[in-house]
């Protein structure tokens, strides 16, 4: 059960910061630009939340083979494919989280005043002093809202994970996976061991979401 | 082109129009120039106040024209030169505060001072925050001071950097009166050490009379008006501007003459009988004019008056006292109805009540004619 779940684990923390870097610009520019065609983008990025996971990890299985140009890239890089790896799990995992760290970014950084932006432009701030030191620690609690729900997102998935990653022990055989496996081996005890460890991770990481949220939210009074 | 100006002067000439589907496109088409002082910018709201404050410091961008601080640019549709708002050093005091949340008074002092050196920079928030008494207030967040306190920060803050130019929007509107006159006292202090020009925005005539050096008035994003207070608002020319600038009597009315050589003209109001002399102005006999009159010029005689120089005594009837705070608002009927402000002591020592035989006492220049 080790394995598996400290994989899990890698995983969601590696997707997780992942997402951080990648979706702040993301979010940034979906919250401040002005682009008319930006619902097209907004529409992407949300994709994974309704399309089957088993879809999306088709998709990505199909452009990370070594026909598919992902998986033409990495191999010319790497020398070896990316799909059934690791780094393939990262990278679908990343895609298929990407709305559950942009969207509560995105509205974090819309719901600052404007006036705000504006009072720091005028006293000498460029747009990124802006961002750092206004517009972030505004934004604090959708941040961590951010982080905690693509990773708790990361840990729980299964139909992407199965389609790219496969299912190689110490490789992509993740927890969920696990669970699944034990199940059609008729082993009901290992599966809910793994089961009920998955859900206390996952109800934990929650708690913390909301327990922290509130507190900094009581620590800087909106005015 | 260039006029001739003096060092530091701020000039806007600039086409600028806002639209949005709730009310009809707006157009801000003006020219201003504004010198080391204090400036008012009057007008009623929607006149386009804010538009011009936000074209100037970098937050809206005119569609054609210029502006210019002194030597400098800040933009010009021409040249296509564009300024962004941080490189224009401008102080621009919003009405809300706008101080940010998560600071402490101090670290929002301090934040235009981020290339000063730090001890340079402690030193300058140091003596502002004291010339502003607010020095106690220094480790605390913007949520846990009052609105008037914030204001001051927010002005501190702005002053701090040493702007170019300071812009002023509404910045006492909701404080109390004390407050507010240790605020502008501050301002006023301020301007005689640095006399940089100033733009002040507000709707308030006593703001006006405490501040203002010259006066814009400005309406439907056209400058309808501008130099010394007095002649700016006690003149108005137009009958929402006398609103604006609190005249509570606006009454239609007819020429009757034109008395040339006393220069003044008797206007009939309404359909009534009833005549007052006003200062000669753009009109011609039988045209149809306004006449303002504020309630706080208008005297109320239980007896009718005699050995006046006030050439206007017009006979009516109280038909309702109001009391607002310490003032009480009487109601005239004179055929048209007049409003006049009186003060509670006045109301006991004439036993003025409603129904009471009373006489309006009018000074020939407290009536003015608007076309």
């Amino acid at each position: 059960m080790a394995g598996p779940l400290l994989l899990s684990l890698k995983l969601a923390s590696v997707v997780a910061m992942l997402l951080l870097v990648v979706g702040v610009p993301a979010a940034y520019w979906l919250a401040f630009s002005r682009w008319r065609g930006k619902f097209l983008v907004e529409s992407v990025v949300a994709l994974p939340l309704v399309l089957p996971p088993t879809v999306l990890g088709f998709y990505v299985l199909v452009a990370m083979g070594p026909r598919g140009p992902l998986g033409k890239l990495w191999i010319a890089f790497f020398g070896h494919g990316l799909a059934f790896t690791f780094g393939g799990l990262v990278l679908a995992s990343v895609l298929y989280s990407l709305p559950f760290t942009v969207q509560p970014l995105t509205a974090a950084f819309e719901s600052v005043d404007r006036k705000l932006l504006d009072a720091s432009a005028v006293l000498g701030a460029g747009k990124l002093r802006t961002f750092w030191r206004v517009i972030l620690p505004l934004s604090i609690p959708g941040v961590v809202t951010a982080v905690v729900l693509s990773f708790a997102h990361t840990m729980g998935e299964f139909g992407v994970v199965l389609m790219v990653g496969g299912n190689l022990a110490g490789v992509t055989r993740t927890a969920s996976i696990t669970v699944y496996d034990d199940v059609q081996a008729l082993d009901y005890a290992a599966a809910n061991q793994t089961a009920l460890v998955l859900l206390l991770i996952s109800f934990a990481v929650l708690c913390a979401v909301y327990g922290m949220n509130r507190r900094v939210w009581k620590l800087w009074p909106a005015s | 082109m260039a006029s001739e100006l003096k060092p530091g002067a701020l000039i806007a000439r600039i086409r600028a129009s806002r639209r949005n589907k709730k009310s009809p496109p707006f157009v801000l088409d003006l020219s201003v120039e504004v010198p080391a002082g204090i400036t008012i910018l009057f007008g009623p709201s929607g006149a386009g106040k804010s538009t011009l404050l936000d074209c100037i410091a970098g937050l809206v961008r005119p569609e054609e024209g210029r502006i210019a601080l002194g030597e400098k640019t800040l933009f010009d549709a021409e040249t296509r030169v564009e300024l962004p708002p941080q490189q224009r050093k401008m102080g621009y005091l919003f009405q809300s505060a706008a101080l940010f949340p998560h600071m402490s008074v101090e670290e929002n002092v301090a934040y235009g001072l981020d290339k000063v050196p730090a001890n340079v920079r402690q030193e300058q928030v140091r003596e502002i925050l004291e010339a502003f008494r607010v020095e106690a207030l220094r480790a605390r967040k913007p949520g846990e001071i009052s609105g008037g306190e914030g204001q001051r920060v927010a002005l501190a803050r702005s002053l701090v950097t040493g702007p170019r130019a300071l812009l002023l929007d509404e910045p006492l509107t909701g404080l109390d009166a004390g407050l507010k006159s240790a605020i502008v006292d501050d301002l006023r202090a301020w301007n005689a050490a640095k006399r940089i020009p100033i733009l002040y925005v507000t709707h308030s005539r006593e703001e006006v009379d405490a501040l203002g050096e010259r006066v814009i008035a400005l309406e439907n994003g056209r400058v309808v008006s501008s130099g010394a207070p007095m002649d700016v608002l006690d003149a108005p020319r137009r009958k929402r501007l006398a609103q604006a600038a609190g005249f509570e009597n606006l009454l239609a009315g007819t020429v009757l003459d034109l008395r040339e050589a006393d220069g003044v003209m008797r206007v009939r109001l309404g359909e009534t009988a009833c005549e007052i002399e006003v200062p000669l102005g753009y009109a011609a006999v039988g045209n149809r004019v306004r006449v303002a009159i504020r309630a706080g010029d208008i005297l109320l005689a239980t007896e009718e008056p005699r050995g006046l120089s006030a050439r206007n005594v017009i006979a009516g009837q109280i038909t309702l006292l109001e009391r607002r705070g310490t003032m009480v608002i009487a109601r005239v009927n004179c055929g048209v109805m007049f409003l006049a402000h009186i003060t509670p002591g006045a109301v006991r020592s004439l036993e003025l009540t409603a129904g009471r035989k009373v006489w309006l006492v009018l000074k020939t220049h407290s009536c003015h004619a608007v076309d």
